[in-house]
């Protein structure tokens, strides 16, 4: 479980998050939803610890993030943030396998190539493991990085938007590669989304983020309610049911 | 490129480099020799040594920069390193007159640049990365604006000195592989060989380091502390070869980029080789240029940003 204890973050003056207490169940898939600006990637950031808080602690299975070495972390905790422009010319095999970096530190293994493969499996890239990621297409891009946190096989995992400039079809396989990789390999994921419809289909557990606070968690049908999304984002959004399934309507 | 090409086009890269890079220390040692061979080779063989010295330290210093910047333009030169190397040197034999400086412990005058220098590098890191963070913009426009500074300031001191003293401060602020003194040699080895084990022991993290500040922190890299190592390294060597021949850094940037084309996404250990050989091959290919064919009328300066130059622009154009 990962438990987030009165953390705080502030730019100057200006608080961009104050959560006094939130628990992220494990196991199941997690998602964040909430407008702009509401602080989903700063506390994504902060439990991952790739952004320091003013103020508070993350606790990852009841250690506290800040006691752990870098690389005892990363062998239990892996983040894919959504900015991944790469200055070096890496192939996807390069990629993926920084994955076994806290646990081989560059000399990898048989136990490590075999986990990069397992990897590229996973996300169907196997047979483009010596390509360029600038050959490939957004959508193989961001598997190729999916698999870089699958192959570091850590028990958590977060996603900061990983279905940004995806196609409706990338989109979807992402997901469900998502929700693949928390009920077969039992990896608990949280995932920051912005279209409510995959939240409703994919999740288990919603979070729901406004002004740097957290106003609202539960499960799918606690959280996605017309009543609590319209006042979150200030619009009219309507909730319905279509064969058994939660179907948000945000066109008004 | 699967990693078997990547290590059979880096054996032939580097192979073929050698043999260049053999064939040009033969001419360096023996074109145009007229006399008693022993002093020939022993005066052109401190030459080369100097050579072999700033062609370690200038590549790998521009490579370790390229790396934690997480930029491959950035140079230490164009962040005024080697511009406040010049204004040091200017400040000593203005403010004291080129034979008192002639009188210290030459020993102590490296320790002295050395110690001014990485208080400078050090008071810029605190600056750029724990004030400013991570605005690259910023970064690259206080590196240039000190640059000018440097400069400026430098070139006013230069215009205010006696004529005699700038004689014998342009031998220290030009780029040559002559003047190099025993002294300097041995302390620019020692520093180059200390930046050289640190590097083998900082290769994997230095490599993760490509998937940038954050890519790096996820899979478990101690960011802070390694892009502190790398600046302190930088600075180290960039001191090191500035002292030995003057500001002559600019070529790293080429050799890096060379390195980086011929070895896309290559881990450090093939990269930093390779880019030391091309740069041996460009300084000890310039300075026979510029004895045998320009007869020293110029500085090696000169010959390495002319064909380094247009080395870079060919670079450039020939991008995909």
């Amino acid at each position: 479980m990962i438990r987030v204890q009165d953390l705080s973050k502030h730019y100057g003056a200006k608080p961009v998050l104050d959560i006094d207490a939130l628990d992220l169940p494990k196991g199941g898939v997690a998602a964040i939803i909430g407008p702009n600006g509401a602080g989903k990637s700063t506390l994504l950031s902060l439990i991952s610890r790739l952004d320091t808080p003013s103020a508070g602690s993350v606790l990852l299975d009841g250690d506290d993030i800040r006691s752990l070495k870098s690389d005892a972390l990363a062998r239990r905790l892996a983040v894919l943030r959504q900015d991944n422009a790469l200055t070096a010319r890496l192939t996807v095999r390069d990629l993926v396998a920084f994955g076994r970096y806290p646990y081989s530190r560059g000399r990898l293994t048989a136990t490590d190539q075999a986990k990069v493969d397992e990897a590229l499996g996973l996300v169907g890239l196997d047979g483009f493991e010596d390509r360029f990621l600038d050959e490939l297409s957004g959508g193989q891009r961001q598997r190729a990085f999916i698999a870089l946190v699958l192959a570091q096989d850590t028990d958590y995992a977060l996603f900061d938007e990983p279905l940004n400039s995806l196609d409706i079809n990338h989109a979807v396989a992402v997901m469900r590669l998502l929700r693949r990789a928390a009920d077969e390999l039992g990896k608990t994921v949280v995932v920051v989304l912005h279209d409510l419809n995959f939240a409703a289909r994919h999740a288990d557990h919603v979070i729901a983020m406004q002004a740097g606070r957290v106003v609202h968690t539960g499960t799918v049908p606690e959280v996605i309610r017309a009543e609590l999304l319209k006042p979150l984002y200030g619009m009219d959004i309507n909730v319905s049911t279509i064969d058994g399934r939660l179907i948000v309507d945000v066109f008004g | 490129m699967s990693p078997e090409a990547r290590t059979t086009r880096a054996r032939q890269v580097s192979g073929a480099s050698v043999l260049v890079g053999a064939a040009l220390v033969v001419a360096f040692l023996t074109v145009g020799a007229v006399g008693d061979w022993s002093f020939v080779l022993s005066f052109r063989g401190d030459k080369l040594i100097t050579i072999a010295l700033v062609a370690c330290a200038v590549p790998l210093s521009t490579v370790l920069f390229h790396t934690m910047s997480d930029n491959r333009i950035l140079t230490p030169s164009i962040m005024g390193f080697d511009a406040l190397f010049v204004l040091i040197q200017t400040a000593g034999v203005f403010l004291l007159g080129s034979a008192r400086v002639a009188q210290f412990d030459p020993r102590l005058v490296f320790a002295a640049e050395l110690g001014a220098m990485t208080l400078f590098s050090l008071a810029l890191y605190r600056l750029l990365f724990t004030r400013i963070a991570r605005s690259l913009e910023l970064l690259l426009l206080v590196g240039v604006i000190c640059g000018v500074l440097f400069r400026s300031l430098a070139g006013l001191l230069q215009r205010l000195i006696d004529p005699g003293e700038f004689l014998v401060l342009q031998d220290r602020v030009f780029a040559s592989f002559s003047g190099a003194s025993g002294t300097d040699q041995v302390w620019a080895a020692m520093l180059i060989l200390g930046a050289g084990v640190w590097c083998r022991v900082r290769l994997p993290a230095l490599d993760a380091l490509m998937l940038g500040r954050n890519g790096a922190i996820a899979v478990g890299v101690d960011h802070r502390r390694l892009t502190f190592e790398t600046f302190v390294v930088v600075t180290l060597l960039v001191a090191a070869s500035t002292a030995l021949v003057g500001p002559i850094t600019f070529f790293g940037l080429l050799v890096a980029n060379l390195a980086y084309r011929v070895l896309p996404g290559a881990p450090h250990r093939m990269i930093v080789p390779l880019a030391i050989l091309f740069g041996f091959i460009l300084l000890a290919g310039a300075q026979v240029v510029l004895e045998r064919l320009l007869g020293f009328t110029g500085t090696v300066g000169m010959v390495v940003e002319f064909v380094g130059g247009i080395l870079f622009i060919l670079l450039l154009i020939g991008r995909r």
